[in-house]
């Protein structure tokens, strides 16, 4: 308990001081998250509205894969994902392992899924007469699917925080393909990993608050939008 | 109004995105060629010490030190498939065949410190004082007291595994021996928390003494030493290995200058130096 409180004053004091580590290790925690969730909002979106859209054969068998993706553990994409990128994997000629881009791509690999299934889900809510009912006032399809897109915005921003949510915490893929490496590709999750087993648990704890203190601001920033907009 | 109030916060959040796009466009991308891949024990970087070498290796050369820190197994398995450029390992057996299979040249001592026998105050076995290793984990067994492995393959591991051998006892599948799978310093905390025993080498212990609740039960045996040797990956079996970073960074680890370092690390904070440089002795000679 004692630990605890030595945390919380811990957190404080780093963010009060603006500790130049702590604070870059935020800022890449928020980039790399950010990027990721940003690349996967619009493959997660395009792809989900897609697949809400239109009739083929096989298409619960393809939601069902999208659902269960939205359950990706972490460290088998940061497996898979290092496996690609390593010197002698076929994607090796890239040469990201170990950087924030790899980290990145396993971020995104992991948010689409839960952007894709929500937007997914969201798209197919609506009401079933709408679609007509914009077709038959002259919009053409694309147009469509904009109104669409723009009439389910509520749970699409959810689907962004979701996704958001997920990669910021995520700890196990980062710390395979970025390394954790001081001042390159450490972010906060996998300082707080590297800070615990170090024993040192008051700046663990420290480094928690400030993820949960980021989180929170992203969200309280994203739900300023989404409830803005429906004003009821 | 309500409009207005609207799409500003919309355009602050588009800024606001953008913005963390765009820095992530140029995450300090450093230039290819000058990255070095170093895979080493955790306890090179659970102790500090890398964070004191590296910054000095790193004004000096010009190079920048991608250091990924896991157990020695996984390190050298890294070498193997030439996905780390240099190594900073403590496994001196599985080091020999690495070098032997031509994975990799150059294999040089750098520093030593020692293994130690940790445990609860308590101590069921009483192994406290006991002179030989071997004997004080044949207690452990004889006690069916808690002892907690790496089981990781980590230096660490594999030393714990030739005592065992030496002491002429199978731990496996024992329901008084257990497997953590983990790091030193996480194994260290299992350990305290269970109140079992452990093996450990010194230099984590101390850095991490302050919230342990072990004491030193057994050191100074000669079976017990614990010696770090750097090797580099060979880069003409990879060539895409960094063969000339490698090399750099090999010689600044026994330069004099590194070696001076090494010495007096920890001394200020732990009151004696956590490893002992070695750089240009003979392995038969350490610890006399």
């Amino acid at each position: 308990m004692e630990l605890i409180v030595q945390g919380i004053i811990k957190a404080f004091e780093l963010i009060l001081s603006f500790d130049p580590e702590v604070m870059g290790i935020t800022w890449l925690s928020l980039q790399i998250s950010g990027t990721a969730t940003f690349i996967s909002l619009f493959i997660g979106v395009s792809i989900g509205t897609m697949v809400a859209l239109t009739n083929f054969r096989g298409k619960r068998l393809v939601i069902s894969l999208i659902n269960t993706g939205m359950g990706l553990p972490p460290v088998v994409v940061g497996l898979f994902v290092t496996i690609l990128i390593w010197r002698s994997g076929p994607l090796g000629f890239l040469e990201i392992l170990y950087t924030p881009y790899a980290m990145i791509v396993a971020q995104a690999i992991i948010a689409t899924p839960i952007v894709m299934g929500i937007s997914l889900a969201a798209i197919q809510n609506l009401p079933p007469n709408l679609r007509l009912q914009i077709l038959s006032l002259g919009a053409s399809r694309l147009q469509m699917v904009w109104v669409l897109i723009k009439e389910s915005r509520l749970p699409l921003l959810a689907a962004v925080m979701a996704g958001f949510g997920g990669v910021i915490s995520e700890v196990g893929a980062s710390i395979m393909v970025g390394g954790n490496i001081k001042g390159y590709s450490r972010v906060l999750t996998t300082a707080t990993v590297m800070e615990t087993s170090k024993g040192n648990f008051d700046i663990a704890i420290a480094l928690g608050i400030i993820l949960l203190i980021l989180a929170f601001l992203v969200n309280l920033l994203l739900t300023q939008v989404q409830q803005r907009q429906h004003p009821r | 109004m309500k409009m207005f109030r609207n799409s500003r916060l919309i355009i602050t959040l588009m800024i606001a995105a953008l913005l963390v796009v765009s820095g992530a466009a140029n995450l300090y991308a450093a230039p290819k060629q000058k990255n070095i891949i170093l895979a080493t024990t955790t306890s090179t970087q659970d102790s500090g010490l890398l964070d004191v070498l590296l910054p000095v290796f790193e004004k000096e050369t010009g190079y920048f030190v991608k250091t990924i820190a896991v157990g020695s197994g996984q390190a050298m398995a890294m070498g193997q498939k030439g996905e780390a450029d240099v190594m900073l390992v403590h496994s001196p057996d599985a080091e020999k065949k690495f070098v032997a299979e031509g994975y990799g040249i150059n294999r040089r001592l750098v520093m030593h410190n020692d293994f130690i026998i940790v445990g609860p105050g308590a101590d069921a076995a009483k192994i406290k004082g006991v002179k030989s290793s071997t004997e004080a984990l044949k207690q452990i067994a004889m006690a069916n007291a808690l002892f907690i492995s790496r089981g990781d393959n980590s230096g660490t591991n594999s030393q714990e595994k030739k005592l065992w051998k030496a002491a002429g006892v199978n731990p496996e599948n024992q329901k008084w021996y257990q497997q953590t799978g983990l790091g030193m310093g996480q194994t260290l905390n299992v350990t305290s928390e269970k109140k079992g025993y452990t093996l450990a080498d010194r230099g984590t212990y101390l850095a991490m003494k302050k919230n342990l609740a072990l004491n030193i039960l057994v050191e100074g045996d000669a079976a017990l030493l614990n010696i770090y040797h750097v090797i580099e990956v060979n880069s003409t079996k990879w060539p895409k290995a960094n063969g000339e970073g490698a090399k750099a960074f090999a010689e600044f680890m026994v330069s004099k200058r590194t070696q001076e370092i090494i010495k007096s690390f920890g001394v200020d904070k732990f009151g004696s130096p956590l490893f002992f440089p070695d750089a240009g002795k003979k392995v038969e000679d350490l610890g006399k």
